[in-house]
């Protein structure tokens, strides 16, 4: 039986943590530290003075604790793909991460758009037991673009798939879009969509401005981006069915999903750390390590990313996790695969770009790394709060570690573009249904 | 100078003049009856040529054989490119054969900036992509010196108004040229329709106009960019023949240019399109003296990232 299967086996009193609760403003704060005993797989109380004999002890003094982080879009490449990453890796990368649920993308080789698939996927997860994987469906057969793929079949899987998206590339056809966002109605489900309109895009290597034109790269405008995403939150009003917006990358994006929210339609979003974080004038040495789809945007798309994160406009950070071969990016930019790793990163970095800027506290990292990603993605286990009687998925993690450079972690591929930066933080220990999958830092 | 020569911008003012005045020193030898020098004997000069450009290739290994340097032509059709071999590959085989400089022409942009990374020896960039071509705007920098200064040393083109024509969006020799003129002290205008344009072209050190009739009574230099097939299909102007009505430089046009201005082609032409046949064979243009340039400027460039030695007339 996997590690997690056999949650219960040990009890853990994590004591001294400052518990980050989504919702209430400033808790991480002034409201000081507490001990949270867990047992069985859950949180079996939350207080002080908790000690018991028996119990195994980790000493959180000067930690924060997350409800266990999830992640709506992650690449896990299996199957298909494993020279790049598996579910075992991808999933220890994930826990390392700090978390404890991710939700892994359809564009495998085959792709995940039959139960079949989607149940391998799922049960891959289960034997690695690093964190739940939640596969995602695709929303066209083949990711073609032309029919709907069986979506009530997998969504009646043992999966349960209730996201469903073709990222990669955008279901650009307003009649297919139109019936995905409807049919899942039928049982709870959500469109996650890769907004980039094709022919706007023939080519596009890069954000298309003052360095595409510079370096001589083709450009990927960001109406290219708004105007689907525009388009999407029009068709989601009209048919009443969740649309999720995947990693919105422009100002222009941010501001129309703040209007559909203003009507009340419902729309969701995500934003990747590395959007909040970097830049495309970071393409000028032609290092495909910076390349990704959608691509790396303007400081003033960042700044805008980032209010719009806190306002709570964007709903969460989710972090694209797309790991390659290095064989993959050691070309010419034109030629290398678009994509960058980010799940052993992900916190490190929104405490840089959102923590460290006072644009949010420690409650708002958890609404939007743990409490909003799960309530989009249907996992009722997951996103807390930390009280008793609730699954013991939590994430103990040291914002004071001093900032350090991001060094080689987990997953199989390398493509991290914050290679030889310092980022701030630590993620201590991550608890997955009250068994370790991280302790001090490393693989438990 | 740099070790490489990638981008315009890697030359100062004072770097690009220094070229410019190797290539003259070195335009006296053309005139000599044995044209070689022994400067470069036993350095070794790749050329790798990734897309097909007999023109410039020829143009180098003219420039590296007349420095006396062994050159290799490796060109990807019928190679180990063609079986899959990756340019990362490809440079550290140039490396174990201990290349000494290598002159690349690769169709993606920004590859010999990647191929600076892998080998140790100079990176000479002869076209990547939709980037840049900076040789040939030294050879153009060098020719309008030629004919509006005489080729006098130490002259910038301070207050020359150059007015480049066409498809700057695609087009490297603009990017150099715009880098390198300017950094000269010329004014370079760019004429193009909007859709040729690249999206914040206002950010380059130059003036934009949609309007090439009005720009031409005030140019001293009029250089024509080649309009590539491949944007004639995809609607980047609606036909050929509109194209050549508003952006073709014909007789009527180049009758409005002041009795000095000069007509630059980089070449390949398309006559009848962006150039007509009786501009591009007048006495204004400098097409064919910009192909012997070509071979003088590239000398001077290996000349000078080689370190080459035996011609001490030349003020290093």
């Amino acid at each position: 039986m996997s590690a997690a299967g056999a949650a219960g086996s040990a009890q853990w009193l994590i004591r001294g943590a400052r518990i980050a609760a989504a919702g209430a403003a400033g808790s991480a704060g002034a409201a000081g530290a507490a001990d949270i005993l867990l047992s069985g797989g859950v949180i079996a109380a939350v207080g002080s003075g908790l000690g018991r004999a028996g119990v195994r002890v980790l000493d959180a003094g000067g930690l924060i604790a997350l409800p266990g982080l999830v992640d709506l879009h992650a690449h896990l490449r299996e199957p298909g793909r494993e020279d790049a990453e598996t579910v075992e890796t991808g999933t220890m990368a994930a826990a390392l991460g700090g978390y404890t649920a991710v939700h892994a993308m359809a564009n495998t080789e085959p792709v995940a758009d039959t139960a079949g698939v989607v149940e391998q996927v799922w049960r891959l997860g289960r034997a690695a037991g690093h964190c739940d994987v939640q596969p995602v469906g695709a929303v066209s057969a083949g990711l073609a673009g032309a029919r709907l793929a069986e979506l009530g079949t997998m969504a009646d899987s043992a999966a349960r798939v209730r996201v469903f998206s073709d990222d990669g590339r955008c279901v650009a056809d307003p009649l297919l879009m139109r019936r995905a966002l409807e049919y899942v109605k039928a049982f709870d489900g959500v469109i996650a969509q890769h907004a980039q309109d094709p022919r706007l895009t023939e080519g596009a290597q890069l954000n298309e401005g003052e360095v595409s034109g510079r370096l001589g790269l083709a450009g990927w405008p960001a109406v290219a981006e708004e105007a689907i995403v525009a388009r999407d939150c029009l068709l989601a009003a009209h048919v009443g069915s969740a649309l999720h917006v995947c990693h919105v990358s422009t100002a222009g994006s941010a501001e129309i999903i703040r209007w559909a929210k203003s009507k009340g339609w419902p729309v969701t979003a995500e934003v990747t750390p590395h959007h909040l974080l970097l830049t495309d004038d970071l393409a000028a040495g032609y290092d495909p390590v910076f390349k990704v789809n959608p691509p790396l945007r303007t400081a003033a798309d960042v700044a805008e990313l980032r209010r719009a994160l806190a306002d709570g406009t964007i709903d969460c950070v989710a972090t694209d996790h797309a790991p390659h071969p290095a064989e993959a990016k050691e070309t010419a930019w034109p030629e290398a695969a678009p994509g960058m790793i980010g799940l052993e990163t992900a916190l490190r970095a929104v405490q840089r770009a959102m923590v460290d800027t006072g644009l949010l506290d420690w409650g708002g990292v958890a609404d939007r790394m743990s409490a909003r990603p799960a309530r989009i993605g249907r996992l009722a286990g997951h996103g807390g709060p930390l009280e008793a009687g609730r699954p013991a998925n939590l994430t103990l993690y040291d914002p004071a570690a001093p900032a350090a450079a991001v060094t080689h972690g987990a997953s199989k591929s390398r493509n991290t573009p914050f290679a030889g930066m310092e980022l701030p933080g630590r993620v201590v220990a991550t608890f997955l249904r009250g068994v370790p999958t991280v302790l001090d830092g490393m693989p438990a | 100078m740099k070790r490489h020569l990638i981008s315009a911008a890697d030359l100062s003012r004072a770097d690009a003049l220094l070229v410019l005045d190797t290539a003259e020193e070195l335009a006296g030898l053309a005139d000599r009856p044995i044209k070689k020098l022994p400067t470069l004997r036993g350095r070794t000069v790749v050329n790798l040529f990734f897309e097909d450009s007999t023109r410039t290739r020829i143009s180098f290994e003219a420039a590296a054989k007349r420095l006396s340097a062994d050159v290799i032509n490796f060109s990807a059709k019928g190679s180990s490119v063609a079986k899959g071999e990756s340019l990362k590959d490809t440079a550290l085989t140039l490396e174990a054969m201990g290349a000494d400089a290598v002159v690349i022409r690769h169709g993606a942009s920004g590859a010999a900036h990647r191929l600076a990374g892998w080998v140790r020896g100079s990176v000479v960039n002869a076209g990547d992509g939709t980037h840049e071509h900076p040789t040939q705007a030294l050879l153009d920098a060098f020719t309008i010196r030629r004919r509006l200064h005489g080729g006098t040393r130490g002259a910038g083109l301070d207050g020359v108004r150059v007015t480049i024509v066409g498809d700057v969006l695609h087009s490297r020799v603009a990017r150099s040229n715009v880098l390198l003129l300017s950094a000269l002290g010329a004014e370079v205008t760019l004429a193009a329709p909007p859709t040729l344009l690249p999206l914040a072209v206002e950010s380059w050190p130059c003036s934009v106009r949609y309007d090439l009739d009005g720009e031409l009574p005030k140019s001293d230099v009029v250089m024509m960019l080649r309009v590539q097939t491949e944007r004639m299909t995809a609607a980047y102007f609606p036909s050929v023949r509109e194209y050549s009505r508003r952006y073709g430089l014909d007789a009527a046009r180049m009758a409005r240019l002041p009795g000095h201005a000069i007509v630059m082609h980089p070449g390949p032409m398309n006559r009848g399109v962006e150039i007509a046949a009786e501009v591009a064979d007048s006495a204004r243009s400098t097409v064919v003296e910009q192909v012997a340039n070509g071979v003088t400027i590239r000398m001077a460039v290996l000349y000078l990232l080689l370190g080459g030695t035996g011609f001490p007339e030349v003020a290093r």
